[in-house]
């Protein structure tokens, strides 16, 4: 039944191997010229009120976000002076920031979402892309009641397991450690799906030529599939990686210990403990939201294609 | 412990194509087989195929599927956190969950949420990708405003939003007051509180359907939008005749994964106005996260589990149909 939902992302699957054209044309796109009317730049009214239209929505857009690093330079005076105004009246202050590094645990909550989404992200990659092999290229007993198994899953809203995976952590004696925010998240059946469509596209002749030359099946996984499959693991990892460092519910409630606690998590103590230190709340919100945002600045292309590639598959 | 579930004998070989060519030249090397039941080399097949899917098998019987059961076989208990309760009293979770006003509340908050958030994430994000598909020069920075907000935890997103909505310090309010129109109390205002989640949750995550949609559109051939032109056609008819069109399958599949995603809503309404104000923005899975975890009542969290996912499974179907339906249709 989800099947016929992430079937398409296997036509944008399918567009990775195909790198250098699709570079192409998102270059001739970005130079201005576009397809709708090739060869001729037409800005008639229509175009001129695009353009207006999408400079308002893109300021829009930014606008609470460049409040927010506003606020997070005021002093705490400014931040709760009435009228709030873009220039406070005291100057711009680093102090919001400091009183956050000194008294926060922030460098801890950003090791501890570094850690754990890095952690998800390879169990996540590397036990989809086994399985997701084994699905696409080799038979074994009950391999259709496993695949028909996982896609099925892929409906399951982890919201609701919350409870019996609590019951769980408590029995594995998980509850506050790493491997308690870890675990539970490993799992990606969607994933699964999007990499089996990757590898059923694959050109088989590839594999039998190394077979016919003796490798077996492990090692033709590792030397001919895998590094052909680079674009789209890296696409998983992005989609994966965002969804764990992003992630609320699991870490609130498997976590307790403040040493323990992601970013997400963390920064919802901090307001709660310092409910009204407004440029100390924002500082903290800006800090956690910064190694994403680095991340994305420097991987931009990389990270809109994977999201484009996994997008259907990835809910 | 996996390979055990599941007993079916193996396929014939000749059920999976992809598969055969090689599987013939597998027969000859594995030669340790002496089974009358597979072939020579089956085997072999069986234990590297498996091999390769015990890894992840084994995350998915123990964090996805044991779970699932032990959800279904909670719900029909009295277990408390304390491990009280633990013995079966049949269909009283559900019998209580059916009568109880709040939790039909937090149903009804859902499904208004999913109403409101569903139409402006799609309608927002096509505008969006359609404006800046138009060619116009910048494009990274387009995608960066639009998408950006997507890469917040929703932790930050309240964060900046609380502040945002402050009646008092609030620029929004600030603004209105200097235009001269009413300002309200928004998070704290039951008329206003579940709007401004929406208006949250709209700017945090329709990037993403604005990159689905941005790709979908590169993906429509340049020929249709040439043979259009030379009919005559300009950009406003293209726009209606063609582009809208050719994304009729994108949007649905839009539709269905934004409805699906909405349903789940818990983040952010928890963390800006934790349900309130007097409960009018509090989401089911709220009530499933306090019933087990401040109520401590694990037995009766996951009865309203299991109602919220036969919910969920019903809306899934029922698009699918629904869309499957549409594109017979729309080949006809």
């Amino acid at each position: 039944m989800t099947a016929p939902a992430v079937a398409p992302a296997a036509a944008p699957g399918g567009d990775l191997r195909a790198p250098t054209a699709e570079r192409g044309r998102a270059a001739s796109r970005g130079g201005g010229s576009h397809g709708h009317a090739p060869g001729k730049q037409r800005f008639g009214a229509m175009g001129v009120v695009s353009i207006v239209v999408l400079v308002v929505l893109a300021v829009l857009w930014l606008l609470p976000f460049l409040w927010s690093l506003a606020t997070s330079f005021k002093s705490e005076a400014d931040a709760a002076a009435t009228p709030q105004t873009w220039l406070p009246a005291g100057g711009f202050t680093l102090q919001a920031y400091r009183a956050i590094l000194e008294q926060g645990n922030i460098p801890t909550w950003l090791f501890n979402s570094l850690l754990t989404s890095i952690a998800i992200t390879l169990i996540v990659v590397a036990t989809s892309a086994l399985v997701a092999y084994a699905f696409s290229r080799l038979d074994f007993r009950g391999k259709k009641w496993l695949y028909v198994a996982t896609i099925a899953s892929i409906i399951i809203p982890p919201q609701v397991l919350i409870v019996p995976l609590f019951y769980q952590m408590l029995a594995f004696d998980m509850v506050d450690t790493y491997w308690g925010i870890i675990l539970p998240q490993a799992i990606a059946p969607a994933m699964v799906f999007v990499l089996k469509k990757f590898f059923d596209q694959v050109p088989i002749e590839l594999e039998d030529a190394a077979r016919v030359d003796g490798a077996g099946r492990i090692r033709v996984f590792f030397t001919i599939l895998l590094p052909l499959s680079r674009p789209i693991l890296g696409a998983v990892s992005i989609f994966v990686f965002i969804g764990a460092w992003n992630n609320f519910l699991w870490p609130f409630i498997v976590t307790n210990d403040a040493s323990l606690l992601t970013l997400p998590v963390g920064l919802q103590t901090i307001k709660s403990a310092y409910g009204i230190q407004y440029a100390q709340n924002m500082a903290a919100a800006i800090l956690a939201a910064l190694p994403l945002i680095l991340v994305f600045l420097f991987f931009q292309r990389q990270i809109i294609k994977g999201i484009s590639t996994t997008g259907f598959g990835g809910q | 412990m996996t390979t055990t579930t599941v007993t079916t004998p193996a396929a014939p070989a000749d059920r999976s194509p992809a598969t055969t060519g090689s599987r013939t030249r597998a027969g000859g090397t594995g030669g340790g087989s002496t089974s009358t039941r597979l072939r020579p080399g089956a085997h072999k097949e069986n234990r590297i195929g498996w091999g390769f899917a015990a890894p992840f098998t084994i995350l998915f019987v123990l964090f996805l599927v044991w779970p699932l059961l032990h959800g279904l076989y909670l719900s029909f208990t009295g277990q408390s956190l304390t491990g009280q309760g633990g013995e079966l009293i049949g269909f009283a979770n559900y019998a209580e969950a059916f009568a109880d006003g709040a939790m039909w509340r937090s149903m009804l908050n859902t499904f208004w949420f999913t109403i409101l958030s569903t139409i402006p994430l799609v309608a927002v994000a096509l505008v969006l990708a359609l404006l800046v598909n138009t060619g116009l020069p910048g494009q990274w920075l387009w995608r960066l405003s639009f998408f950006l907000p997507y890469l917040l935890a929703s932790t930050v997103v309240s964060l900046f939003w609380i502040q945002l909505y402050s009646p008092t310090l609030g620029p929004i309010n600030t603004v209105l007051a200097t235009l001269g129109l009413p300002q309200p109390a928004w998070l704290q205002d039951p008329d206003t509180a579940m709007i401004a989640v929406v208006a949250t949750t709209v700017w945090w995550t329709v990037g993403f359907n604005f990159l689905l949609y941005l790709a979908a559109l590169q993906n429509i051939p340049d020929q249709q939008y040439e043979a259009a032109s030379l009919d005559g056609a300009g950009r406003w008819r293209s726009l209606w005749s063609i582009t809208i069109p050719q994304l009729g399958p994108t949007t649905g599949l839009i539709v269905i994964l934004q409805v699906l995603a909405s349903l789940k809503v818990f983040d952010q309404i928890y963390q800006m106005t934790n349900g309130g104000p007097a409960g009018t923005t509090r989401s089911t899975v709220q009530y499933i996260f306090e019933s087990g975890f401040t109520g401590y009542r694990f037995g009766y969290s996951s009865a309203i589990s299991y109602i919220f996912f036969a919910v969920i499974v019903v809306i899934s179907i029922a698009q699918f149909s629904i869309t499957a339906r549409n594109r017979k249709g729309a080949q006809r």
